[in-house]
């Protein structure tokens, strides 16, 4: 195991699931939970000292019971490193603590992955659509059950290949 | 620390002013202005609603999405050979570091090994995009400030290297050079004659430039305190490129995860001090010194060899061989038709784009497509800095912070 997976496996032996190293990337997984403190821990303890947010992403694991994926990148400008945060939160309940008071560059990105996968983060200062309109009522677009074709009005198109012959 | 001070005691007045208190009362309230989406110094389609206090402003919101084309939705119906096109469309007026960016992404993600040769070739054709971008960044920022000589005489030298890139692969804005382990072509000796010849004439002009500017008063008033940043908000809110070094913060993906030839040649990064909008201005401009010296440097190193990996199932053959012998046929249509599979995983990889960090999170579960791509581009996390760089600034100077972050609305929307 990665020093720092083994770091936060011992500071957070409950919140700690698994970690993964694979291409030189390290990744933790974490319960939901324990996400805003061991973030707080990855950026201000200085042996981590990540003080640089690289993005906010989501995966959507339809068939897995806790659907959805968050996933946090950092940087630490001081000591180099890199480190991915990941954690899983199910379709019922679909609510991560927000980061933006660690990071304000989270801000946007978080509002992009609220605006994409429909994943809502508490306490975030203002979440609202950011890509698409305001009122787009037709769901969250990079959800796996959103047709690539688009839905609502889209959906109407005759498209070339659909023509009866 | 010292930047903090020195903006509050400029911009705010002083109550305890001797003459605040005979200021007469005037009925004073908020306006709320909507600057964009159509707007010529947005740079693209962007909307911000401004609430000023006079012209200065107070508060800022970015309203973005105009552009949306769900690039990151698109990646997932197509192969990973199929994403490159896309990619240029991303950052439209710097395709090929796009390009380089996802392609550097998806060999991480394969573990391939890409030829020297390759690696030079990809060097120098970034850095000459480097060059385009940072030519347009200028033209742009001093249109905005009201310069229009300069727009042309950039635009004149960035034409010889459109011509360049047409010369090279076809296209002079969606270029599509860069594959999936290696590049499409090979330079010409027309093309490295034509490049050294650039390399000799640009200098002095970057100098003449600098004449133009850097005495000119109006130029330094709009740009010196101007939207100042400190390096630790410029860390926390996840700056980087230009935008971040201005703030004195020596973050180069280039030195510090050092990739393709640039390991193989010396240059340096410059720093800036104040973390205004004329540091960011000086640091474009000694980048250019800088890739000229590093361009200069991978011509003399280049060996001869191949361009291209060879990795059957995922590179393709060279175009030769695809007439005359029919296993190369046989993959060049299989790669074409099916694309490769990629080992399940996932890997982030970033690449420091003259903007700033270019990035590309591809989750693979083994399938011939990406399962999930994320692209972390660095206008769409520049513009979270907005609201707080423009505060307590004119709006003629919220002009010039769309300006200084470089932003291309492609990219930020994708």
């Amino acid at each position: 195991m990665h020093p720092l997976a083994r770091r936060i496996q011992e500071t957070f032996p409950t919140g700690f699931v698994s970690s993964t190293e694979w291409r030189g990337d390290v990744a933790v997984t974490v319960t939901r939970d324990k996400v805003h403190e061991i973030a707080q821990f990855l950026r201000d303890d200085p042996s981590m000292d990540f003080d640089y947010i690289v993005h906010v992403s989501s995966v959507d694991w339809p068939d897995d019971e806790e659907r959805f994926e968050v996933v946090w990148e950092f940087y630490s400008i001081r000591k180099r490193h890199r480190i991915r945060l990941k954690t899983r939160v199910p379709e019922s309940d679909c609510v991560v603590d927000s980061l933006t008071d660690l990071w304000r560059g989270a801000n946007f990105m978080e509002r992009e992955v609220y605006d994409m996968m429909g994943i809502r983060f508490r306490n975030h200062p203002d979440l609202r659509r950011i890509l698409l309109p305001d009122d787009f009522n037709e769901g969250y677009p990079l959800r796996k059950d959103f047709p690539l074709r688009g839905k609502g009005w889209r959906d109407t198109f005759e498209f070339l290949d659909e023509q009866p012959r | 620390m010292a930047l903090e001070d020195q903006r509050t005691t400029v911009y705010k007045v002083d109550p305890n002013h001797p003459e605040s208190e005979t200021l007469p009362a005037l009925r004073t309230e908020e306006l709320l202005l909507n600057m964009g989406p159509q707007h010529p110094s947005t740079h693209g389609v962007l909307k911000v609603i401004m609430e000023l206090e006079g012209e200065r402003v107070v508060k800022s919101t970015p309203v973005m999405g105009y552009l949306h084309r769900g690039v990151e939705k698109l990646a997932e119906d197509g192969t990973y050979h199929q994403f490159i096109p896309h990619t240029d469309r991303l950052d439209y007026v710097c395709a090929m570091y796009n390009n380089f960016a996802y392609c550097r992404a998806v060999e991480k993600l394969l573990d391939l090994k890409v030829p020297d040769r390759a690696e030079y070739l990809r060097t120098i054709v970034a850095e000459v995009q480097r060059i385009i971008g940072h030519l347009f960044w200028l033209s742009a920022q001093a249109l905005d400030i009201g310069a229009m000589t300069v727009f042309f005489y950039c635009f004149r030298d960035r034409e010889i290297l459109l011509d360049w890139f047409d010369e090279l692969c076809g296209a002079r804005l969606t270029t599509s050079w860069y594959r999936i382990g290696g590049v499409e072509r090979d330079l010409t000796p027309s093309l490295i004659a034509k490049l050294k010849a650039f390399l000799d004439y640009f200098p002095p002009k970057i100098d003449e430039y600098q004449v133009f500017l850097e005495k000119n008063r109006i130029w330094l008033a709009r740009t010196k305190g101007i939207a100042v940043i400190s390096a630790e908000d410029a860390i926390n809110f996840g700056l980087s490129g230009p935008t971040l070094r201005g703030s004195g913060v020596d973050y180069d993906l280039r030195k510090y995860e050092p990739y393709s030839a640039y390991p193989r040649c010396e240059f340096s990064v410059p720093v800036g001090k104040n973390g205004d909008t004329y540091d960011r201005y000086w640091i474009r401009m000694m980048e250019l010194y800088e890739s000229v010296k590093i361009i200069k440097q991978c011509l003399e190193q280049m060996e001869e060899g191949p361009i291209m990996a060879e990795v059957p199932s995922v590179t393709f053959p060279p175009k030769q061989r695809v007439f005359t012998n029919l296993e190369s046929m046989i993959q060049q249509f299989k790669l074409f038709s099916q694309g490769f599979k990629a080992p399940p995983g996932e890997i982030y990889c970033g690449t420091e784009a003259h903007k700033g960090e270019l990035g590309f999170y591809i989750v693979s579960t083994g399938g011939s497509k990406p399962y999930r791509l994320k692209i972390r581009a660095p206008s769409f996390v520049h513009m979270g800095a907005f609201d707080h760089m423009a505060r307590g600034y004119m709006i003629s100077d919220a002009c010039t912070i769309f300006g200084t972050y470089d932003i291309v609305m492609g990219e930020c929307d994708r």
